[in-house]
């Protein structure tokens, strides 16, 4: 099962290589408009509305590849309608989680569902790996639903962080080896913790 | 020539600030201002950058962040406002061929923007008053962790560069309709259409349906366009700023009196929308509108020739406008409680024009450059391409974390501040203002001749150079699960941080470079001289030849 590691780690590839080949483009750009035997050159109308077309495609093809590939978009989607396997309820207040108990177990591939409730101020509600690499997360906004629906693949023991600033006090709202997910045929090579919690 | 003449009087001869007109002054005060706050701005960024590497003993918690809440304050107000503002206040009178409307209003302007620039960092720096830019509800009214006098200072500075914003804007709009004495009467309609560009979207459909064109020779020329459509950006998001800032000060008001209100009688989904509304008008809306008019004027003045197609860039200013006013939501991703639909739409459908928009006038100044070949490398044509790569960068950035998807991973991490915003200002924003200051440098100096090129020429490669990889370095460490608004003890991101600190510096000696060429070039009197009044009584732009 796709996870975020493996995103991330597409994006850095392509991203790279996008980098990569802009800067090219503007530096080759920079050389030949000012090669003293440059000659001035009219560019096609048609060449411009075949760019325009090629940057919507990209526009939309980004949301359609990653609507398809990464699993959480359609769980996120369709949270209203799937039934959660188990519901964990955290509240915070006070720049505090309170936990329903201090660690919690998880059951690979079914489906969490993780509501959050913030007493007082705007919050984040992180799931982290042991190398602090990120699993998900969401703002945990008072007053509002704050719920997110999540199915785990792997086999890890991980960390709860706020993902936002909530004041200087706020800082280190970051409590590890919350979440232990067990049952999965794969471990998280990333989220691996000696011994048992 | 010794080194301490030239520092005091300026390269041959320097700045002769006689010979300024009242307008030039205007315009140089709001630059001069604005490149100052830049390097406060770079200096308190370069205190972070320390801080991320090993924490400093000198910076708590609560300085931390309150050095964070001011620094995008005084980079984007104090200093990008200052600056955009102070060269627009120029360039339309200039391409209007009349007068300014106020130079008056011009000058108050950029000194409320200068003093609220001002009162909101002693905010933070007097009294660690730290909600960040972003003031998510009830952030801003915590008393537990803040000052409510501390709010009282910062939020009035907030107040006073909006209020300066909304003299700027009128004075803009003021200068396009106005007739000028002496002048025959100019018609409103035809400038109006003109300015939002409608004669261009006109033009189009009446070529498609075989007819004559609309307007042969539009009212008002092309940057115009793009600074009057910037401006209702900017008009709306000084609207909605004001708006959030008397509400906290109403708060902050009845708790210094007393009489603290409760804060949940304000929705904070529902208000950080409003909020992003407004302030995404900002990042979305008026940068990208006021870049690509800069990027068209720019292309044209180095060029000496007209934009490659006119009519397209007129229609796609109106369409960027209309795009600005609905990608909000992209920045509420993570936000459970926000509708689906508006995620989709809003969040990932329309924010995906702007690579759009902005693809198509990245292509027009680079074909109406291509056209003109072989141009000279000077300052303003390098620093031009520097920005328009800067974009290049960080739009589709942008774009990627403005995706469900990969937004649950990327929302809040080094990725959104590093090759996202930062590339944008530093690279992007920064060097296409670079390029302007150095094309106007001419005519706002009377022609002073620059310093060192050698310094100049350094100072491009480094804020290239330091800007890129410091993006690059963040997004790297965001990929690693590094947030942007953490403190990390244990030297997770050390590495990373490390290499964006090195950047980090290379930029902080490009603006010493180049506030040092400028200085030497116009000298300690010129400079000084800038803030006398003008002795020369004319409403022309420059003097008489």
């Amino acid at each position: 099962m796709t996870d975020s590691v493996d995103v991330l780690n597409m994006l850095k590839i392509v991203y790279t290589l996008y980098t990569l080949a802009v800067i090219s483009l503007i530096c080759w750009f920079g050389l030949g408009v000012v090669n003293p035997k440059g000659k001035p050159r009219i560019v096609k109308a048609s060449t411009f509305y075949v760019y325009v077309g090629a940057l919507i495609t990209v526009g939309v093809a980004i949301h359609i590849v990653t609507f398809n590939k990464i699993p959480w978009v359609e769980i996120d989607f369709k949270r209203d309608s799937l039934k959660a396997a188990q519901v964990v309820n955290i509240t915070i207040e006070d720049h505090k989680f309170m936990l329903p108990s201090p660690k919690i177990e998880l059951n690979c591939n079914e489906y969490v569902m993780f509501d959050v409730v913030s007493k007082d101020l705007t919050y984040g509600f992180g799931i982290f790996r042991q190398n602090n690499s990120m699993v998900t997360q969401m703002q945990v906004v008072p007053g509002s639903k704050n719920d997110l629906m999540w199915k785990f693949g792997k086999n890890g023991v991980y960390h709860l962080r706020s993902t936002e600033y909530s004041g200087p006090k706020g800082a280190h709202m970051y409590i590890k080896d919350v979440f232990e997910v067990t049952g999965c045929t794969e471990d998280d090579k990333h989220s691996q913790k000696r011994g048992s919690l | 020539m010794s080194f301490l003449h030239t520092l005091i009087h300026g390269n041959e001869g320097g700045l002769k600030t006689d010979g300024l007109t009242p307008t030039q002054k205007v315009t140089l005060r709001a630059v001069i201002i604005g490149v100052l706050y830049y390097g406060l701005s770079a200096l308190e960024g370069m205190m972070m950058r320390a801080h991320a590497i090993t924490p400093l003993p000198m910076l708590n918690d609560t300085h931390y962040f309150s050095v964070m809440t001011v620094h995008p304050i005084v980079g984007i107000f104090g200093s990008t406002y200052l600056i955009v503002f102070g060269a627009f206040t120029f360039l339309v009178p200039y391409l209007m061929k009349k007068p300014l409307y106020s130079i008056k209003l011009a000058n108050a302007t950029w000194m409320l923007i200068a003093l609220g620039a001002l009162l909101a960092w002693l905010g933070g720096f007097l009294f660690h008053y730290a909600p960040l830019y972003t003031l998510y509800w009830p952030l801003p009214v915590d008393f537990k962790q803040f000052d409510a006098l501390g709010g009282l200072v910062f939020i009035s500075g907030i107040a006073l560069i909006m209020i300066g914003t909304l003299g700027f804007i009128y004075n803009i709009f003021a200068t396009v309709f106005y007739t000028e004495e002496g002048h025959e009467k100019r018609p409103f309609k035809p400038l109006l259409l003109s300015a939002l560009g409608i004669d261009g979207v006109l033009n189009i459909w009446y070529k498609m349906t075989g007819r004559e064109p609309y307007s042969k020779e539009p009212a008002v020329s092309l940057p115009v366009v793009a600074i009057f459509r910037g401006t209702i950006d900017t008009f709306l998001d000084a609207l909605v700023i004001l708006t959030c800032g008397i509400l906290i000060l109403v708060y902050i008001v009845s708790d210094l009196s007393g009489a603290p209100m409760d804060y949940t009688a304000v929705n904070a989904l529902l208000y950080k929308n409003f909020f992003w509304w407004g302030l995404d008008l900002i990042a979305d809306g008026l940068v990208l509108i006021y870049i690509a008019g800069s990027w068209y004027l720019l292309a044209m003045l180095i060029t000496g020739k007209k934009l490659f197609m006119q009519n397209i860039a007129r229609a796609a200013l109106l369409l960027e406008l209309i795009v600005s006013w609905a990608v909000w939501s992209h920045h509420l991703l993570a936000d459970q409680g926000q509708y689906n639909m508006m995620k989709l739409v809003s969040g990932e459908m329309v924010t995906a024009f702007e690579l759009v928009t902005q693809g198509i006038a990245i292509f027009i100044t680079l074909v109406t450059l291509w056209s003109a070949r072989p141009l000279k490398m000077t300052n303003e044509l390098k620093f031009l391409l520097g920005g328009i790569l800067g974009f290049m960068l960080a739009v589709p950035a942008g774009i990627i974390q403005a995706d469900m998807g990969l937004n649950r991973i990327l929302h809040n991490t080094q990725w959104v501040a590093g090759p996202h915003f930062h590339v944008a200002i530093l690279v992007g924003l920064t060097m296409t203002l670079y390029s302007a200051i150095y094309i106007l440098w001419p005519t706002l100096t009377n022609n002073v001749k620059l310093y060192s090129q050698k310094m100049a020429t350094y100072h491009f490669w480094a804020h290239l150079v330091g800007g890129i990889g410091m993006g690059a370095f963040m997004g790297m460490a965001a990929m690693d699960g590094m947030l942007r608004r953490t403190l990390y003890l244990e030297g997770e991101y050390q590495t990373y941080m490390i290499l964006a600190g090195i950047c980090g510096l290379l930029l902080l000696s490009a603006w010493v470079v180049f506030l040092l060429n400028v200085v030497l070039s116009i000298g300690v009197k010129g400079l000084i001289g800038v803030f006398t009044k003008s002795k020369l009584q004319t409403k022309d732009l420059v003097p008489q030849a």
